[in-house]
């Protein structure tokens, strides 16, 4: 069968394989750079930390810069997807399984075993954290922590695999924009900003590291106590960005999200989205396609919602019961507010959009409300301290550990070359999937079929990181609105026949919906038959 | 139950069998000796370029099939005897229908050119044309493609993605003669040779030269050229697929003949898609339509007749697309390449991109009558509202705006098309 091509010829007449020299030198040049930091991690000591880690940094940033160069330069503007299912590493091959080994040993190291990094929990740094000393000094005036190693990396990934993905999608203005946005999202926001911030607190005024753009429940971690009183011990600063955060998830997603759909923040804004994007981008076929993925999707990533809600609720309440007098806001309110929010989502989208959820919906929806209010009414009605059934404080240690590390990192980043790049946004994230019941239901954006056009061809579907059939409704002539689209744009671009255009429709409701089963331009046959 | 066969699982057969589901609870059998399921013909070359493998151009996943009782026969048909209401296989085996639908598709065309049946030398229309190629270019450094049309350049780019040479024969003065105007054949041609494919026009194919082992060697042109090569792709074009009807009572001219309710001449049997022939199309296009767009359209169609309420196909206005390496192309009405009597051209390219539309309109009434365009993306219902309302020329330029389907930041035309057209009709004036 064709999917068995010899994968190793490299003359004419062979697929898309072959590395040219230029890429040859690339791929020296960065995994010298690499290498550098192998060393540091295997304690090779350094003379001097500063000029090692801008060589090391130098020549990682410039390997990937001159590897794209060597891909795309010479290539004309257009779809670049040649060989994506010969080469090894973008088709689950060798060198896919090796990247993705490597990748998850790296996270198991850097969530749970940071001393191997050079983390000591008494004195300095060494190894590879102290490698990066210099920079952290440099901007916020503190030694670094494996969480600025991490932070610098990943930037490094989204700012350089950015400038590859400006070279691959160079014609397309949409795709430029999107990728300068979470590169200077990336950059400024979530790397530059808030360690430049740590530079202002001293003895008597200190804020909390604080990715302004990282929202809750994404960090979920933005309501614990400590964070709340760093928020309030900081004065009108500290209690404005508490407010931001609050008004982040409450007020500015809304609004933007019914403007233009998720996708101003999962593809455009978010950290993890801006990964998946660049780095992550080789890897987006892998996606799962099939109807009974979508299923396992549905409920994995709404019970995640579900489970942040329980655990932020819990914490946050029992830090206002236990330090009652601190606080504005008691328990009891806190407790009936949530209560009386969830509902009122409830019953708004039961009351509007009833015919548009699925019976399996209606159930999970309806069962995991009366849960959640059921604990929130024990507990009130009992006053015991043991708050939820679980204790508020294991609840939240089980969510950092399995959702905030194991799923977000390990599995979600560690498994791009195997699962693709969007395991966690699409199946883990639960600010993606507030968003996105706040897109299927309450949006203009989706993306439009062009009429009858579309040849079945499965190009965006296979290029969907999401995992959505998005043929399945182009060839019934139907638009796409789905709460899983991040509004990525690549269907629209690698589409051969002009069919897909991401919109923010100006008719809402049933239009964006419509169904149009007879292709468009046949005028034999009527709808109503 | 009546129980409903389907020669051929392609665009049109699938159709037809998704719509008499729809309609009807009759058995149906979708028979085919190609592959087990119905694939995206369109995506072929994909596969080979590597953008995706045969699974993925699979328009409905495989539950999909039992889930609607359709039956699935991976089997080749030899006849159709109509009396007895059979189908007899290769293998021997038969099958009885009570309503049957032909819907065998197309196959290569070929001239009788000396050596076209050399090893080596093939066209591409089948998944099995697709295995054979992938088999004939395995490690060879030149090829020669013959026949300027769709299929000749997505032959084009399959190979060149394999860093493959092409040399490319066309007959006619520019790329794709017989359908694009002049501008808009050059404006291919020049996009073909970009992606390093060398471009004979004017050149005809004479003969194909054997190596002595029955494999191609070279090609020799009309002009007495030799041109080495170790494949040749023939894409001058395909006939319906009918040879397994020869023997048999229903009608066949090119293809099997039809009425414009897609009947044979044989009550209970239907034929659609590229395999089709109008005795008299019902909208006066050509006889035979060999695209994708109207093989879904007469699956359509077909279903409600045998379902009951007889349909007439009528297609409403043309429409049809391609992309020619880096350029989407869409069409809607007939653009000729030379206008006809009672039209008028208004032609526009853009000086930065290799882009461009063509608007054509009735001289006298000033209405709209087709469109198309390059490197620009076009919203299919409005341009389709236009033609059929027969919208005034100046108030489509007027709005052009409203068919803009190019994504999200990309550069506006209008603007410009707005101004050329302004100072045409100064200059006409």
């Amino acid at each position: 069968m064709l999917n068995q091509v010899d994968k190793d010829i490299s003359i004419s007449g062979g697929p898309p394989i072959s590395l040219n020299g230029l890429q040859k030198a690339a791929t020296i040049l960065g995994f010298s750079g690499l290498f550098i930091l192998l060393l540091a991690t295997l304690n090779v000591n350094f003379p001097n930390h500063a000029v090692w880690l801008t060589i090391s940094l130098v020549s990682i940033g410039g390997g990937i810069s001159l590897f794209a160069y060597g891909a795309y330069a010479n290539k004309t503007e257009g779809i670049k997807n040649d060989g994506v299912y010969f080469k090894s590493i973008s088709s689950r091959g060798f060198w896919a399984w090796v990247l993705g080994i490597v990748l998850t040993g790296f996270y198991i190291v850097l969530y749970f075993f940071p001393q191997y990094l050079g983390l000591n929990a008494e004195g300095e740094n060494s190894g590879l954290i102290a490698l990066f000393d210099p920079l952290s000094k440099a901007l916020s005036g503190n030694p670094a922590s494996e969480w600025f190693v991490y932070g610098t990396l990943y930037t490094m990934a989204i700012l350089f695999f950015g400038i590859k993905y400006l070279w691959k999608y160079r014609h397309n203005p949409y795709q430029r924009l999107r990728t300068f946005s979470v590169v200077f999202f990336q950059t400024g926001f979530a790397f530059i900003i808030p360690e430049l911030m740590a530079r202002l607190n001293n003895d008597s005024f200190s804020l909390p590291y604080y990715d302004l753009k990282n929202i809750w429940p994404l960090n979920y971690y933005n309501f614990d106590q400590y964070r709340v009183d760093e928020f309030i011990s900081a004065g009108n600063i500290g209690l404005g960005l508490l407010i931001f955060g609050i008004l982040s998830i409450f007020v500015i997603t809304p609004i933007l999200t019914y403007k233009y759909g998720k996708r101003w923040y999962c593809s455009w804004v978010c950290g993890c989205g801006g990964l998946a994007e660049t780095a992550g981008d080789p890897f987006r076929q892998h996606s799962d396609k099939s109807t009974s993925a979508w299923k396992v999707e549905r409920w994995v990533i709404h019970s995640v919602v579900v489970f942040v809600v329980v655990m932020t609720t819990a914490v946050v309440s029992t830090y206002l019961s236990y330090d009652a007098e601190k606080y504005w806001l008691t328990k009891d309110v806190f407790l009936i507010g949530v209560a009386v929010l969830l509902s009122l989502v409830y019953a708004i989208i039961f009351a509007f959009k009833r015919q548009e959820l699925k019976k399996d919906a209606k159930v999970a929806a309806s069962v995991y409300l009366a849960i959640i209010l059921a604990l929130i009414g024990i507990h009130y009605g009992s006053g015991n301290s043991n708050i939820f059934l679980f204790e508020a404080e294991s609840l939240r240690s089980t969510y950092a550990f399995l959702i905030g590390s194991i799923f977000s990192g390990v599995i979600g980043t560690g498994f791009y070359p195997i699962f693709g790049n969007r395991v966690w946004c699409r199946f883990g994230c639960p600010m993606a999937a507030i968003l996105g019941i706040q897109q299927r239901f309450f949006s203009k954006f989706r993306i439009t079929t062009n009429g009858g056009q579309c040849i079945s061809c499965g190009n965006c579907s296979t290029y969907c990181e999401m995992g959505i059939d998005v043929k399945a409704y182009a060839q019934k002539g139907q638009n796409i609105v789905r709460s899983s689209c991040v509004g990525c744009g690549v269907c629209s671009s690698v589409c051969p026949r002009g069919v897909l255009k991401l919109e923010n429709g100006e008719d809402s409701g049933a239009s964006r919906y419509e169904e149009k089963p007879i292709t468009f331009g046949n005028d034999g046959v009527k709808l109503n038959f | 139950m009546k129980h409903i066969a389907i020669i051929g699982n392609g665009i049109s057969g699938v159709t037809a069998a998704r719509h008499i589901r729809k309609k009807s609870d009759y058995q149906i059998t979708i028979i085919s000796a190609e592959t087990k399921h119905f694939f995206s013909r369109t995506a072929l070359m994909y596969v080979y370029m590597g953008h995706m493998r045969y699974q993925d151009i699979k328009p409905y996943e495989d539950h999909f099939w039992a889930k609607n009782r359709i039956e699935l026969k991976q089997a080749y048909v030899t006849k159709v005897k109509t009396k007895e209401q059979a189908l007899i296989f290769s293998d021997g085996e038969k099958m009885t229908y009570d309503e049957l639908i032909i819907a065998s598709g197309s196959k290569p065309r070929f001239y009788n050119w000396p050596g076209q049946a050399l090893n080596g030398v093939q066209g591409l229309y089948s998944w099995q044309d697709l295995e054979s190629m992938q088999e004939n270019t395995k490690g060879i450094k030149k090829a020669v493609i013959v026949g300027g049309g769709l299929i000749g350049v997505e032959m084009a780019e399959m190979l060149r993605s394999r860093g493959i040479e092409v040399t490319f024969l066309v007959r006619d003065k520019h790329f794709w003669g017989s359908v694009l105007p002049k501008e808009e054949g050059q404006l291919i041609s020049r996009q073909v040779e970009e992606h390093g494919v060398q471009l004979m026009l004017e050149t005809e194919l004479e003969e194909i030269i054997d190596d002595g082992s029955g494999k191609v060697e070279a090609v020799k042109t009309k002009n007495g050229e030799r041109i080495d090569c170790q494949f040749v792709g023939l894409t001058t074009g395909v006939q319906p697929n009918i040879d397994f009807l020869k023997q048999s009572e229903i009608d066949c001219k090119r293809g099997v003949l039809v009425d414009e309710l897609l009947r044979t001449n044989i009550e209970n049997i239907y034929a659609i898609g590229d395999c089709a022939e109008f005795l008299q199309h019902p909208t006066g296009r050509k006889n035979i339509e060999q695209v994708w767009y109207t093989g879904k359209m007469m699956g359509e169609t077909v279903a409600q007749t045998i379902c009951g309420s007889p349909t007439k196909y009528q297609p409403g206005v043309w429409f049809n697309s391609a992309k020619f390496f880096d350029i989407e192309y869409q069409t809607y009405g007939y653009v000729w390449p030379k206008p006809k009597e009672n039209e008028s051209h208004f032609y526009w390219e853009s000086e930065e991109k290799e882009k461009c539309l063509r608007f054509v309109y009735d001289t006298k009434r000033l209405n709209l009558l087709a469109l198309h365009a390059f490197g620009i993306r076009l919203r299919h219902e409005v341009v389709d509202n236009w033609i059929q309302t027969e919208t005034p020329i100046d108030q489509v330029i007027q709005n052009l705006r409203q068919a803009n389907f190019d994504a999200e930041f990309y550069p506006k035309h209008e603007k410009l098309v707005q101004k050329a057209f302004t100072n045409r009709q100064k200059q006409t004036a």
